[in-house]
């Protein structure tokens, strides 16, 4: 060998690890001193306006109302309470919408598998029409189109116990007395006899092999007790009815045409999509299963349950949960019309009054994050309960 | 003695197992659910579609000045002809129209002379991408070569709609590509970077991100530096779409299998060489279905500028409702709004299966 090498070229400009490294340092400080001009641009910005810095208005009094509020508010309440409405608004409307649209999505999807044609088409066209119309179009008709078109108070739609009109759904709102706590200490009873036993009959068929329905079993478990509960304490609840007086309904509890609207928008719009999730999941699983269960001797319903469903769940759950993050972002929309959400108290009034623009916005960037993250951690976790165990 | 075998000819399948009928049998009332099912859904259309056809042209009214004109009970179209300038051009002015109607013309001609074979991709790409671009800036907005100045809060409707929907996604696409290069690449910090920024846009809605671009952004300028409101909500959509748009293309960078990244390195390809001549081609070849439903996604979204006070198609369709000469309105208006956004996505979508298949090479598994 000779001692001829490969002309070295050691320039440190072309070491690959090198470059690297200066081409991050000089991206991080592009980055801290793009950050660092926009910053002081704010503050100069935020002083020549005469706008306060720090959460400190969140203890100041909001002074606005807000119509849809599960807990106590009022004008007086502070700036925080009125955060705090606005949250338990959103958090709910985005609970309430991930279960209906889930129902909606399975059902949809399995009604365009069905090997009825025209089941399948009907279902087919629900999903490519809703999921082709932009959201706050659809939110807009249901509010402006179809809830505001809705009678008057005095001409309600009146249905056994519910009123339908203008100003919402009333419906019958239940009153707890006293003695309410033996029916729930009844019901958690019932659900903990019924997971007893759901337990037993598992143990027993893997012992002997010899099946038990648990689950009807554990349906008349938990209804018998319940009821025996109620008839012990003396059917210890009272119904509020709705009114009809003269102008108006009075009474009863209310859903208002904001909160039905943004409900039923978000819960149709997202089924469509789920729809299409469940369908490829069904789909995704391979035929010879369903032939391979068959010949096993299950019943068509088994077969679905304990072969198809579980495998299908695995490609279904990492879509539905975006599903799910979409529909939870998607209920900001309802501020635009009027369901007091984050977006409308935090964003819109909050911000107007107050002017701290990066408080608020950053508080809801904030909620939504934590949001995103509690969603996608639940169903990150469920994931991994459903997948596959593989040696 | 040989006995010739004769078969004697085959009998004609049952009536019932053929045809109309059978069809009707096997897909309609094959059981007792599937009867129920079929008379449900029939049930369900004898709901639906009678009123609809009805309301919407039986009893509809096509021509009139006011809501007093439409006397038939059905569905006032009337108000969508009248306002039908407003809703493709927003409060353009009227004669100026031609201008935006010559872009798109022009555009559609761009496109379409992809498909002629003998023309240099290159330049036509140059020419779209770049020069394209600065004449449609001049025809829309003016000011040159005698053309009236058009300011943007008059751009509004459909115009509007396709404006910000189309740049969102051509100015998103290399940003986006940028992004999930950054998030796939070994070096820690600006891997870092482009994850928290990924991240970070991704958890929030968009109406917050135009809720910045509209309120924040002007805070984060030095005084008296200050630029309009389209461009602001433009750029709000564009770091919102990009995000997703890079998810979609981590996608891809994933899928292309180890040997791609070794086989370009091994030609002694730099790394800016290997991913333009080798992985990217493929992976967004790969992620086609991806990006077209990111575009479908932000073509829906751009409704929400809305709420930041931009009278894109629904807005204007949202404020011509509130025309005291056509009060209720509201569905025609809405029936319109989604008919062409439905024509312009369901379109979409359907394109994009048809790219799919056309780009297929056989390397899918199926």
């Amino acid at each position: 060998m000779s001692d001829k090498t490969i002309p070295s070229n050691k320039s440190p400009l072309n070491d690959a690890g090198t470059r690297a490294l200066i081409f991050q340092i000089v991206l991080l400080a592009v980055v801290v001193f793009v950050g660092y001009y926009l910053f002081s641009n704010l503050q100069a910005n935020l002083a020549d306006q005469g706008i306060s810095t720090g959460f400190g208005f969140l203890n100041q009094p909001a002074g606005f109302p807000v119509l849809i509020h599960l807990i106590d508010y009022t004008e007086a309440d502070t700036y925080g309470r009125a955060f705090i409405v606005a949250l338990i608004n959103t958090v709910v409307i985005s609970l309430m919408g991930i279960v209906l649209a889930t129902v909606i999505g399975v059902v949809m999807g399995l009604a365009r598998l069905s090997n009825n044609w025209l089941v399948a088409r009907l279902a087919t066209v629900y999903v490519e029409t809703l999921r082709n119309i932009p959201l706050l179009l659809q939110m807009f008709f249901w509010y402006f189109a179809v809830l505001a078109t809705l009678p008057h108070p005095r001409n309600s739609i009146i249905f056994a116990d519910f009123f339908l009109n203008k100003r919402g759904i009333y419906s019958p709102n239940p009153i707890f007395q006293e003695g309410f706590g033996v029916v729930i200490a009844g019901f958690i009873l019932s659900i903990i006899a019924s997971i007893a036993l759901i337990v037993w009959a598992k143990k027993r068929q893997t012992r002997t092999g010899v099946w038990f329905p648990a689950y009807w079993a554990s349906l008349g478990v938990i209804a018998v007790i319940t009821f025996l509960a109620l008839a012990v304490s003396g059917f210890p609840i009272e119904f509020d009815l709705p009114q009809k007086s003269r102008f108006n309904v009075t009474g009863g509890m209310v859903l208002p045409p904001e909160f039905v609207a943004v409900l039923v928008a978000l819960s149709t719009y997202t089924g469509a999509f789920i729809a299409e999730i469940v369908r490829a999941g069904i789909l995704s699983v391979n035929w010879g299963q369903t032939e391979a269960a068959r010949s096993l001797g299950l019943k068509d319903s088994l077969t679905q349950r304990l072969i198809v469903l579980p495998q299908a769940l695995r490609v279904i759950i990492p879509p539905l949960t975006s599903q799910f993050l979409n529909l939870a972002k998607n209920s900001s929309l309802g501020a635009a019309i009027a369901y007091p959400e984050l977006v409308a108290v935090v964003m819109g009034t909050t911000l107007n009054q107050t002017g701290q623009a990066i408080e608020n916005i950053g508080l809801c960037m904030l909620v939504y994050g934590t949001l995103s993250l509690t969603i996608s951690i639940f169903m990150n976790w469920y994931n991994k309960k459903m997948s596959l165990m593989e040696r | 003695m040989a006995i010739e075998f004769k078969p004697s000819p085959s009998l004609p399948p049952p009536v019932n197992s053929v045809g109309a009928v059978a069809w009707v049998r096997q897909n309609l009332l094959s059981s007792p659910l599937n009867i129920f099912l079929t008379l449900f859904s029939f049930y369900v259309l004898y709901l639906l579609l009678p009123p609809v056809v009805e309301w919407g042209f039986l009893t509809a009214t096509f021509s009139g000045a006011s809501k007093a004109a439409c006397t038939g009970g059905g569905a006032c179209w009337a108000f969508i002809a009248v306002y039908f300038d407003q809703f493709m051009y927003g409060l353009y002015p009227s004669e100026e129209t031609w201008r935006i109607n010559l872009a798109l013309i022009l555009l559609v001609i761009l496109v379409a002379t992809f498909a002629v074979k003998t023309v240099n991709k290159l330049y036509l790409s140059i020419g779209i991408i770049a020069v394209y671009p600065v004449v449609a800036y001049f025809l829309f907005a003016g000011g040159i070569f005698g053309l009236e100045v058009v300011e943007t809060s008059l751009w509004g409707g459909l115009f509007l709609t396709t404006l910000l929907g189309v740049i969102g996604i051509v100015a998103s696409l290399p940003l986006g590509v940028l992004l999930a290069l950054g998030r796939q690449s070994n070096m820690p910090i600006a891997k870092s970077i482009c994850i928290v920024f990924i991240e970070t846009i991704r958890a929030v809605p968009l109406i917050t991100i135009l809720f910045m671009a509209s309120v924040m952004i002007p805070l984060f300028l030095p005084e008296g530096m200050n630029f309009n409101k389209l461009l602001r909500v433009l750029i709000g959509i564009t770091l919102f779409s990009a995000a997703y748009m890079a998810e979609v293309i981590r996608g891809g960078l994933q899928a292309i299998p180890k040997g791609q990244y070794e086989a370009a390195d091994a030609m002694g390809l730099s790394y800016w060489q290997s991913m333009i001549l080798v992985i990217l081609p493929q992976a967004l070849k790969l992620v086609i279905p991806g990006i077209v439903n990111t575009f479908i996604g932000l073509f829906k979204d751009t409704t929400l500028v809305y709420i930041v006070g931009m009278f894109d198609l629904l807005g204007r369709i949202q404020a011509a409702t509130h025309d005291a000469n056509w009060l209720g309105t509201t569905i025609e208006g809405y029936a319109f709004a989604g008919f062409v956004y439905w024509a312009a996505c369901f379109g979409m979508s359907r394109y994009s299966m048809r790219i799919e298949r056309k780009l297929e090479t056989g390397h899918k598994r199926n």
